[in-house]
């Protein structure tokens, strides 16, 4: 069990503010609303869970505060700078320096084995840990040679992870993380997630469906059809190790 | 190396069969076009060295009979440089074991002090020392196998004359030694000889006269300015009119070859960049779709957009460049060994073959622009690619029933066919580019096979079914019709057409042209005029037929009126209508009826020779007896030079035809191959889900090798359509006054196209029917589409 990460709201440094978020895609002939104005705040140092049901807007949200995506209104700010409105160039290096993110299908580069898939990053990040540093942080040393194919849907995860934190983000930002896993490969990987969180005080925003996860969060943001349902905040967080689904 | 650079060489590893496929293109295309360019430069530079080491003249003049002395009149007109006169004429040869009629062209060499204006090029022996000795041209040589110290005789006036070989020799003015008139050369039975001058004045009866002048002119003098003057003084001395290089006649034709190679490489590579670089788009665009979620990713973890353009920039010109340095080294190889088969044709003392920087530059730019004209559109599409829409599964595709369906018949489709036909029709513009690339593929295999189906047309319509005579008799002079009915006399000649041929101008309006106008028999059968329906038309009773592009090039209609000026006995000039056209794919001609044409010259029943027939069995005795008359200044046998034109051609025609059509078929596999790759990658999924499902190995081999062939199917057609566009492009560059190449594609070719395109299917079909059956089925299933 873990202390919340901070109790005094006052001596929170304030990450992401974001204010009547809005995105509307166009499929064809259809409109499609993923967001329908969202006000949100996330503090350096948070484990976020955004919690919804499959359509509810929680990638779309994830992918706007990563510097992925725009939104169609409303603003994000990041530490004072703001992503709307910011050039490709300089989301680009939005990204580069300061986010880290996770994907549910762990997008490794086939090509390249788990070493290199995190070196990707570290070669380009302004002061990364190294590669090898990072993968013994999910207790992958020993796997760091194998390629994509030679690696287990956890092991996978749990490189892409390294890949993620090897920058050393002030965000990590994880899309259904344990999506594609079982329970056991998928509590190895909250914990690699959790100890980060801990060790390197990066903001994290996991977003899953599956509400379980959410007894590890400081904080759970329900979202439903494009908008913020309710929050609440865990009084104490969950060992990943509790968990069970 | 940075792990970006790794991951390239990693993906261009396990790319590897479609690498190979997109090299073999680039082999393909770079190889034709360094072969082309290379063997042209070769040609080009080895003319050029040759003429100006061997002083090739540059003004020709021939004449009845003129005085020595009147040449320093002719070197004091203003622009020459150097004046050569000489006696040159032709005779009747023979050789010992050799029956056929041998014309010789005998030239005289200059005197001592003389300017040696298109001098030898002595491949062995020596120049004469005695007045019985000559110089004989080396592909006539060749043939015979004669050699310094060999013996030949001539019928030089009358008199059997022995002749002794002293040298085997080359001249820049017979780079195509061809008999006059002729079309092909037929090097068994023709031959420049090259004596000194007193036994040839001798001979023709030219002491202290000349009736041959080759003239080289200064830096600045205006060569129609020299030639008008040249006329004037040589006019009374029964001058057929001066000319340049353009109307000389092996000049005339290497240079002719030279535009037309020089089309070709034009034409050829224009194909090829285009074949090319379709086939990159097709290519890299289906690699960067199916690299979407990894461009994603890269981006999504800072990577800009230029680092991601320039990644799969890097990865195109990787797979490109693979073909660049193959296609040089073929190419050049190629180029090589065309310019020397070239050489068959063209007598060239040597070859000044080499590879210019230019050309590899060229061959490198021909990669980059392919590549870029390729996959511009799919680079700016990774380029720019927004990283969330990248992340995202490409929108699922919407099937609709087929159109088969749709009218129907879908009752008479099983579900594979049903399943193949959706596929293809649920991506139009991409099954589109398919059946376009694999048309292109065909397109360049009926363009390969065009020439040799063209050649063997133009050979047939103008010596099987306008000429038909087995021999053609030409006189020295023209001669009175005794002679025709002294041929006639002859055993075993079973009829005899006489023709009468005078060298004209033609004007019309301010245009003129310089051809022969051809005196033809009322009603005969052994030479005939064809009308554009190519059926035999009927000579006017007045009036001249032109072949049609001379017509046009006069800019003349019927009913005009043509100046026609003689450049022989009288030199009149008439006014003369033009009574129709005919159509002729060698050379351009003026024809009209002999008598007539005798009463434009003012003269009786002259001939200038006649066509005979012979009886089966009665060559032999013929050719002994034609050999006896001194009026006989050249016999030409019909068949034996279209057999040996094409004994000569043959081995150039099947190398070309086999090089372009490997080149083409290269090509076509490589589409195919291609194709077949990335609807694999896209749709293994679907494929293994079937397997799983119960479909056997053989259903599912099915539905993907069933898709493929309905493309190549779907392609057939307008590849036929584009072959024929591209046929008909090479026909208008190959235009000139000295053939014009026929649109004539036999079924055969595009058979032979779309079957090499089938069996390129097949051998794709068999390729990725192994990646088929090793899909890893569960492995597949697993991986999010």
């Amino acid at each position: 069990m873990h202390a919340p990460a901070h109790t005094a709201s006052g001596s929170r440094e304030l990450v992401f503010r974001a204010a009547g978020l809005t995105k509307v895609y166009r499929m064809g002939d259809v409109e499609v609303h993923a967001l329908r104005g969202v006000d949100l705040e996330l503090y350096a140092g948070e484990f976020v869970v955004l919690l919804g049901a499959s359509g509810s807007g929680k990638s779309t949200l994830l992918n706007i505060l990563g510097g992925l995506d725009a939104p169609t209104d409303g603003r994000v700010e990041c530490r004072g700078h703001p992503l709307t409105g910011a050039g490709d160039d300089e989301l680009t290096r939005f990204r580069r320096e300061h986010v880290g993110f996770v994907f549910q299908f762990y997008n490794l580069i086939p090509s390249l084995t788990a070493r290199e898939n995190v070196a990707l990053v570290t070669e380009i990040a302004p002061q990364p840990m190294a590669p090898e540093a990072a993968l013994a942080l999910v207790d992958l040393t020993g796997r760091m040679n194998h390629f994509r194919a030679q690696l287990s849907g956890g092991e996978q995860q749990r490189v892409a992870i390294a890949r993620a934190i090897a920058k050393r983000p002030d965000v990590l930002l994880c899309d259904e993380p344990t999506g594609a896993l079982d329970s056991a490969t998928g509590v190895l990987v909250l914990e690699a997630l959790e100890r980060i969180n801990l060790e390197t005080g990066a903001l994290t925003v996991v977003i899953t469906h599956n509400a379980v996860i959410a007894r590890m969060a400081d904080r759970v943001i329900h979202l439903s059809d494009g908008r913020i349902a309710g929050e609440e905040r865990n009084p104490v967080r969950a060992a990943p190790a509790e968990l069970h689904w | 190396m940075s792990v970006l650079q790794r991951k390239l060489l990693r993906e261009l590893r396990q790319l590897r069969g479609q690498v190979l496929a997109i090299g073999l293109v680039m082999v393909g295309g770079i190889g034709m076009l360094v072969m082309a360019l290379s063997n042209y430069d070769g040609l080009a530079d080895t003319r050029t060295r040759y003429y100006a080491e061997h002083r090739f003249a540059e003004v020709f003049a021939r004449v009845k009979r003129a005085p020595l002395p009147l040449t320093e009149a002719v070197r004091a007109i203003a622009g020459v440089r150097e004046v050569a006169p000489r006696v040159s004429g032709f005779v009747n040869l023979e050789l010992g074991g050799y029956h056929e009629p041998i014309t010789g062209q005998i030239v005289s060499l200059p005197a001592p002090g003389e300017p040696e204006l298109n001098r030898l090029f002595l491949r062995a022996g020596a120049l004469p020392d005695a007045d019985d000795e000559v110089v004989v041209g080396e592909a006539f040589a060749e043939v015979h196998e004669l050699r310094p110290g060999d013996v030949l005789t001539a019928i030089l006036n009358g008199r059997r004359q022995r002749l002794r070989v002293s040298g085997i020799g080359l001249s820049p003015e017979f780079v195509y030694q061809i008999r006059p008139g002729d079309v092909f050369p037929d090097f068994a039975r023709f031959s420049v000889l090259w004596m000194r001058r007193e036994p040839v004045a001798t001979a023709f009866d030219m002491d202290g006269a000349f009736n041959d002048l080759v003239l080289t002119l200064t830096r600045e003098a205006r060569t129609a300015d020299v030639i008008d003057a040249l006329d004037v003084l040589l006019a009374p001395y029964g001058a057929t009119g001066a000319h340049g290089r353009d109307l000389q006649m092996s000049h005339r034709f290497l240079d002719t070859e030279l535009k037309q190679l020089r089309v070709m490489t034009v034409l050829f590579t224009a194909v090829y960049l285009t074949v090319v670089a379709f086939l990159l788009n097709v290519v890299v665009g289906r690699l960067i779709s199916t690299q979407r979620e990894q461009i994603a990713v890269l981006k999504a973890f800072g990577y800009s957009r230029w680092e991601v353009g320039l990644h799969y920039g890097q990865l195109v010109l990787l797979m490109v460049s693979s073909g660049v340095l193959p296609g040089l080294a073929l190419g050049a190889w190629l180029g090589r060994g065309m310019a020397r088969m070239y050489m068959d044709f063209y007598r060239f003392p040597f070859l000044d073959w080499s590879l210019r920087p230019e050309v590899v530059l060229l061959a490198f730019g021909f990669a980059l622009a392919a590549a870029v004209l390729g996959t511009v559109g799919a680079l700016r599409r990774a380029f720019a690619m927004p990283p969330a829409q990248a992340m995202r599964p490409e929108a699922p595709p919407v099937f609709h029933h087929t159109l088969t369906e749709r009218f129907g018949l879908g009752a008479l489709l099983d579900p594979t066919a049903r399943m193949v036909l959706r596929n293809i029709e649920r991506r139009p513009l991409r099954s589109a580019l398919s059946v376009l690339g694999i048309g292109l593929g065909i397109g360049i295999l009926v363009m390969s096979g065009f020439q040799h189906g063209a050649i063997e047309e133009m050979i047939d319509v103008q010596f099987s079914f306008a000429q038909r005579d087995d021999f053609a008799v030409t006189f020295a002079e023209p001669t009175s019709s005794r002679a025709a009915q002294e041929l006639a006399a002859l055993p075993g000649v079973r009829r005899v057409e006489p023709f009468r041929s005078a060298a004209v101008r033609l004007r019309h309006g301010h245009r003129s042209y310089r051809t022969a106008l051809q005196g033809l028999p009322e009603d005969g059968d052994l030479k005939r005029v064809l009308d554009t329906r190519l059926q035999p038309a009927a000579l006017p009773a007045a009036g001249l037929l032109l072949t049609d592009y001379l017509a046009e090039l006069l800019a003349a209609r019927p009913g005009d009126l043509l100046e026609v000026e003689f450049l022989e006995g009288h030199r009149r000039t008439l006014a003369v209508p033009l009574a129709g056209t005919v159509h002729e794919y060698l050379g351009v001609s003026a024809y009209a009826r002999r008598d007539y044409v005798n009463r434009l010259l003012g003269e009786g029943a002259a001939l200038s020779g006649a066509w005979l027939a012979l009886e089966s069995g009665a060559r032999p005795g013929v050719v002994a007896a034609l050999r006896e008359r001194p009026r006989v200044a050249a016999v030409t046998d019909r068949a034996a030079m279209v057999q040996s034109f094409r004994d000569t051609m043959a081995e150039s025609i099947l190398t070309f035809t086999l090089i372009s059509a490997l080149m083409a078929a290269s090509i076509a596999i490589g589409v195919v191959y291609n194709a077949s790759r990335i609807t694999l990658a896209e749709r293994g999924r679907e494929l293994a889900s079937l397997r799983v499902l119960g479909y056997t190995r053989h259903e599912v081999r099915a539905l993907l090798i069933g898709e493929l062939f309905t493309l190549t199917f779907l392609a057939l057609l307008p590849g036929f359509l584009l072959g024929t566009a591209m046929c008909w492009l090479l026909v208008q560059g190959f235009v000139s006054d000295l053939y014009r190449v026929p649109l004539v594609l036999p079924p055969a070719s595009f058979a032979l196209a779309g079957l090499v395109v089938l069996a390129a299917t097949a051998v794709s079909g068999l390729l990725v029917r192994r990646r088929l059956d090793r899909l890893d089925l569960v492995a597949v299933l697993k991986i999010r589409e």
